[in-house]
C-alpha cells in the first residue's frame, strides 16, 4: 500500500507514541484505580454508595469533557500552567489518566463486591483472619481486575477527543493514532486512516488475547 | 436426660449450649429457642419445614449471624449481641470461635484453583504447612474419595463431588464442631453414602459434635444420635432419635415424622 503523506518511520512513531501514551496512562490508573476499587469492594462506610454511584458516573465521562477539564488545569494561567505541559505527550497522558482511572476504579469494585458476597463467608467459617479473607476475596477477583485494566486499555487507545485536546496532533510531537486518523480522513487519505485503522483493530485484539490467556491460563 | 445410648459413651459435656436465644427480623420472629446444647462426639440432626429457622440457628452457632437476644456458648466462653449479657467480644475471641467451628451452607462455595488447594485452604490459613499438612489433607481426600482428582480444578466438579470437598476442606483442620446446613440435599445415593461414611469416621476419630439440619427423615435416623424438630423459629421435640421417631411427644413431631407435615 502506498503512503502518500505518511512515510513508514513517522507511522511507527505514532504507533509508538500511541502505545506510549496509553500504556503509561493505563499504568498510572492501574496503580491508582486498583488499590480503591479493592477498597471499595471490601469496605461499607457512610457515603460509600453515594462514592460508588459517582464513579459509575464518571466511568461514562465524554473524553472532550475530561479533555477540557485537563486543558484548563495546564493552560497558561491555570492551576498548573507554569509546568508548560500542555501540548506535550505528558498532557496526554493526564488526560487519559483522568478518563480510564474512574473505569478502573468501578469494575474493579464491582467484580471485587460480587465475589465479595460470595466468598467473605466461606473464608470466615474456614477460620481466615480479616486479613486472610481480604486477600482471598481478591485472589478470586484476579481475572476481573486483568480485564477491568483491558477495558481501561482499550477506552485509551480509542479516544481522540481528550488527546487532541491536550496534545493538539502536533506532528512528530503529539499525532497518535486517532488523532491522524481523524486528520488523514478530513484530508481525503482514505487509506492511510484504514491502514491506521486497522493497526488500531490489531493492537486490541493482541491486548484482549493477553488478558483472556492471563484469565483462562489457555490461549 | 433420656436413657443413655448404646453409642459410645460421650460424656454428657456439652461443647455447644444455646440459651435463650432469638434471632428477630423487624417485627418477625424467625428463630426462639430457650435452651439446647450440643455435646462433644454426637451426631445432633435438626429438622423442620422449610423456613423454621433452622438454617439461622446454624447460622448463628457459626458466628456469622448475631442473635436478636440470648448467648451462645463455646466451652463456657460466651457469646451474643453486643448489648447482651456476652457483652461485646473481641475479634480475636471471634477468630478462635471460628477456628474451632466450622460451618457449611447448603450450596458449597469453593475457591478457583486445585481440590487439593481448597482442601488444604484451612491449614493454610492456621499456618499448619509441610509434609503433615500435606499428608492431613490427603488423607481427607482419600476419605471423600476424590484422591484421584487433587489436582483438578474446581470449576471442572460436578455438584457431589463439589459437596465432598467441602466436606473434606470443612474436616481436614478437625474443628470440635461441625455445622452442616443439608449436605446432601440434590445429590445421587452413591454420593450421600461417602459424605454420610465420612462424617460417621470423623466422629469416631475425634469425636467432634456435629449438628446436621436435614430434611431426610431417613438421615436423621441414620446418623443422629439425638434429633430435634425446630417448628416455626422454636424447637418443639428434642430427645434420642430413636425416642423421637417412635414416641414423638409434640403432636406435630408425630405428623412430621409420618410425613403428614407439609416441607
Amino acid at each position: 500500500m502506498a503512503l502518500t503523506s505518511i512515510s513508514w518511520s513517522e507511522l511507527g512513531a505514532i504507533i509508538a507514541l500511541s502505545l506510549l501514551v496509553s500504556g503509561t496512562a493505563v499504568l498510572l490508573a492501574s496503580a491508582t484505580g486498583v488499590p480503591l476499587g479493592a477498597f471499595l469492594g471490601l469496605s461499607r462506610f457512610r457515603g460509600r454508595a453515594t462514592i460508588v454511584r459517582v464513579i459509575y458516573t464518571l466511568m461514562g465521562l465524554p473524553p472532550t469533557v475530561a479533555g477540557l477539564a485537563v486543558y484548563m488545569i495546564l493552560r497558561g494561567g491555570g492551576p498548573l500552567g507554569e509546568y508548560g505541559l500542555l501540548f506535550t505527550p505528558a498532557a496526554m497522558v493526564i488526560a487519559q489518566w483522568v478518563l480510564v482511572t474512574p473505569i478502573v476504579i468501578g469494575l474493579v469494585t464491582g467484580a471485587v463486591e460480587s465475589r465479595d458476597r460470595r466468598f467473605r463467608e466461606t473464608s470466615v467459617s474456614l477460620g481466615a483472619t480479616d486479613w486472610q479473607t481480604r486477600f482471598l476475596v481478591l485472589r478470586e477477583a484476579r481475572p476481573a481486575v486483568f480485564a477491568a485494566i483491558a477495558a481501561g486499555l482499550g477506552r485509551a487507545m480509542a479516544e481522540v477527543g481528550a488527546v487532541v485536546l491536550v496534545g493538539g496532533n502536533i506532528r512528530w510531537k503529539t499525532r497518535v493514532m486517532t488523532t491522524a486518523i481523524l486528520l488523514e480522513t478530513r484530508r481525503g487519505n482514505f487509506d492511510q486512516a484504514l491502514i491506521l485503522g486497522g493497526v488500531l483493530l490489531a493492537i486490541g485484539f493482541l491486548i484482549n488475547s493477553f488478558v483472556h490467556r492471563l484469565q483462562t491460563g489457555k490461549g | 436426660m433420656v436413657a443413655k445410648p448404646l453409642v459410645p459413651p460421650a460424656g454428657p459435656e456439652p461443647v455447644m449450649r444455646v440459651t435463650a436465644v432469638t434471632k428477630r427480623y423487624g417485627e418477625r420472629t424467625v428463630l426462639d429457642v430457650e435452651r439446647l446444647d450440643v455435646l462433644k462426639g454426637e451426631v445432633l440432626a435438626l429438622m423442620g419445614p422449610s423456613g423454621s429457622g433452622k438454617t439461622t440457628l446454624l447460622r448463628i452457632l457459626a458466628t456469622l449471624e448475631t442473635p436478636t437476644t440470648g448467648q451462645v456458648s463455646l466451652d463456657g466462653a460466651a457469646w451474643g449481641p453486643p448489648n447482651g449479657a456476652a457483652g461485646p467480644v473481641s475479634p480475636a475471641r471471634l477468630l478462635a470461635w471460628r477456628r474451632r467451628v466450622t460451618y457449611v451452607g447448603q450450596n458449597p462455595v469453593l475457591f478457583s484453583g486445585t481440590v487439593f488447594d481448597n482442601v488444604n485452604l484451612p491449614l493454610a490459613i492456621r499456618c499448619r504447612v509441610g509434609p503433615g499438612a500435606r499428608a492431613a489433607v490427603e488423607e481427607m481426600l482419600e476419605r471423600v474419595g476424590l484422591a484421584a482428582l487433587a489436582a483438578a480444578r474446581t470449576a471442572s466438579l460436578s455438584a457431589g463431588e463439589a459437596q465432598r470437598v467441602a466436606l473434606a476442606r470443612a474436616l481436614v483442620s478437625r474443628p470440635d464442631v461441625l455445622l452442616l446446613d443439608e449436605p446432601t440435599a440434590n445429590l445421587d445415593p452413591a454420593n450421600v453414602a461417602v459424605i454420610e461414611k465420612t462424617l460417621i469416621e470423623a466422629v469416631e476419630m475425634w469425636r467432634p459434635a456435629v449438628v446436621l439440619v436435614t430434611h431426610n427423615l431417613f438421615q436423621a435416623r441414620r446418623l443422629g444420635r439425638r434429633t430435634g424438630l425446630i417448628v416455626g423459629g422454636r424447637l418443639i421435640e428434642l430427645g434420642e432419635t430413636e425416642a423421637v421417631f417412635s414416641y414423638p411427644q409434640d403432636a406435630r413431631t408425630a405428623s412430621f415424622v409420618k410425613g403428614e407435615m407439609v416441607f
